[in-house]
């Protein structure tokens, strides 16, 4: 069924605002999207309600808080189609996701003269964490780079892969060029020669479905609030014989079992990776945004998205001297660009008292940026929320962007 | 008044000419491309500011007791900015650049352009000119 855009766009209280006593056109989705009411009801249901610290409480509201942060693992277990909710770890976002696996795996199998394999196209967050895990385990950083389109080839992959590597981190959409990776065939590959593999799926979740059962990876990652959630939540997912096999990442509450002075014997999974009072409220709300997305269906919103992609591509291309950079086959809502003659930032500043929010600079992948050359690119990105109208208007800005430069 | 004062009023004034964002704009844009660039002698790794949105040259030298800056960007709008910072900045005793207070940015409506978030470099860029200038008090006073 299609999606009724109008009807829910009213779900989104933020897309009623003007700036600059314009209508606000928000596509800057990708950095991270708006939060429908339901979303923003239920952290004040939590907080109103049955805010107490979960797991050790004896009392009426703490367990209520903890039942209600168990189902949200639920709901991603069944979002992600995880085999186990143990193998559903919340973290901080995705950021502290790949760090937390980097450590973790890093300390128990990444060892003096191994290999880890990075795309070129990694957000900053899937390429730093593992500059330091390289670092301190002897290790050696290994780039996968990408083609001109901006597409990771698979037969490139396989000549990089040695007996010495231990883990491939490589995300499933990348968050400046929209490139949808072949992650199920990578995992296969990296299998064939039993090496781990870590996907960043940040930008993915909100677009595709994802089932970590069929695509078979070790490690999946993805933020809270790029995914119609709120920030400062995200989740790990992690192979339960991965996890239980890696030291925790972080000591103290709630990830222990018993602590004496002198020893502590640790937690079971997932509580194992859980140090600390654990972001409850936001991990329950998380799983409102879930099921919104659920409802309105994964599917209806890719073949939304891929026409507000077709629309916007062939009407930006009509701008004299617009040039697109990431030209993959398969791309989620994302246009990076630039227009011949001018800096992304003052485009993006221009544009911005117009009332339309854009993303310009290297958007945390400078590997990307030096790839192709340049400085950076100006990033419209949309959501399911976002209209044609809406493309019609950043038309209509860079137009008038290109006039006020003449 | 001082020497920084009045050209900061003539700034001022200058943009209160302009009453929406396009014109003001507009101006910005002329003055950015006015601005004669550096050579690219000047521009290297000593010089360069870097914002993550755009980057930022700033050279400094001593002329009859007086800071003379010049300075560069590689994005239109913020040399705009980067050529009022210099006029208004440059050719200055070192002392009245140091305890200076700069209030014309505000005052023209382009202070989200110098937000430390914005991360264009001009934040730094203005640190920059204070620390030159303190440099030069140093070597004046020692």
């Amino acid at each position: 069924m299609a999606l009724i855009i109008d009807k829910i766009r009213e779900d989104f209280p933020i897309l009623k605002e003007t700036i600059y006593n314009k209508p606000l056109v928000y596509l800057d989705n990708a950095a991270t999207t708006q939060k429908p009411q339901v979303v923003l009801d239920k952290l004040i249901e939590v907080y109103t309600k049955y805010n107490a610290n979960i797991h050790r409480g004896v009392h009426y509201l703490s367990n209520k808080a903890t039942t209600e942060t168990e189902n949200a693992r639920l709901t991603v277990q069944k979002f992600i189609n995880a085999q186990h909710s143990h193998e559903v770890i919340f973290a901080r976002g995705a950021t502290e996701g790949i760090n937390l696996v980097a450590h973790s795996f890093g300390e128990k199998f990444i060892h003096a003269g191994d290999e880890i394999i990075v795309s070129e196209m990694e957000h900053h967050s899937n390429l730093v964490p593992w500059q330091m895990v390289a670092e301190k385990r002897g290790a050696r950083l290994v780039k996968w780079a990408f083609n001109q389109a901006g597409e990771l080839e698979l037969n490139e992959l396989e000549k990089l892969i040695s007996d010495k590597t231990r883990i491939i981190a490589v995300n499933q959409v990348s968050n400046s060029l929209g490139t949808i990776n072949p992650v199920k065939e990578i995992t296969a590959l990296a299998h064939r020669h039993q090496v781990a593999v870590l996907i960043d799926g940040a930008q993915a979740v909100q677009h595709l479905k994802v089932d970590v059962q069929e695509l078979d990876c070790d490690f999946y990652v993805f933020s809270g609030h790029k995914i119609y959630g709120p920030t400062g939540i995200g989740v790990v997912y992690g192979k339960e014989g991965w996890l239980n096999q890696m030291p925790p990442y972080q000591g103290g509450g709630e990830m222990i079992e018993s602590v004496s002075f002198e020893k502590t014997t640790y937690n079971q999974l997932p509580f194992k990776f859980e140090a600390g009072t654990p972001n409850y409220a936001d991990s329950i709300a998380l799983a409102t945004a879930i099921d919104y997305l659920t409802a309105l269906g994964l599917d209806d919103i890719a073949t939304y998205e891929k026409e507000l992609l077709d629309y916007a591509e062939a009407k930006l291309l009509t701008i004299p001297g617009l040039e697109i950079v990431g030209t993959a086959k398969k791309k989620t809502s994302v246009v990076s660009f630039n227009i011949k003659g001018l800096h992304a930032y003052d485009v993006g500043t221009l544009l911005d008292k117009m009332g339309i929010a854009v993303r310009t600079g290297t958007h945390c992948t400078e590997p990307v940026m030096i790839h192709y050359g340049i400085s950076g690119t100006v990033r419209a990105s949309f959501a399911f929320y976002n209209t044609r109208d809406e493309i019609d208007r950043l038309h209509q800005g860079l137009l008038k962007v290109i006039e006020l430069f003449a | 008044m001082s020497e920084l004062n009045k050209r900061q009023d003539a700034v001022i004034e200058e943009f209160s000419v302009f009453d929406d964002w396009m014109d003001k704009y507009s101006y910005l844009i002329d003055l950015g491309k006015e601005l004669h660039p550096i050579s690219d002698k000047i521009k290297n790794e000593q010089t360069l500011i870097k914002g993550c949105q755009s980057k930022v040259w700033l050279d400094a030298k001593m002329e009859e007791g007086k800071v003379i800056f010049t300075a560069d960007s590689d994005a239109i709008i913020t040399k705009g900015i980067v050529a009022l910072l210099v006029r208004v900045m440059s050719g200055l005793k070192p002392e009245d650049i140091i305890n200076g207070e700069l209030y014309f940015i505000d005052r023209i409506g382009l202070h989200e352009n110098l937000s430390p978030t914005r991360s264009n470099g001009l934040v730094a860029m203005v640190k920059q000119m204070k620390m030159f200038a303190l440099a030069y008090h140093t070597k004046l006073n020692s």
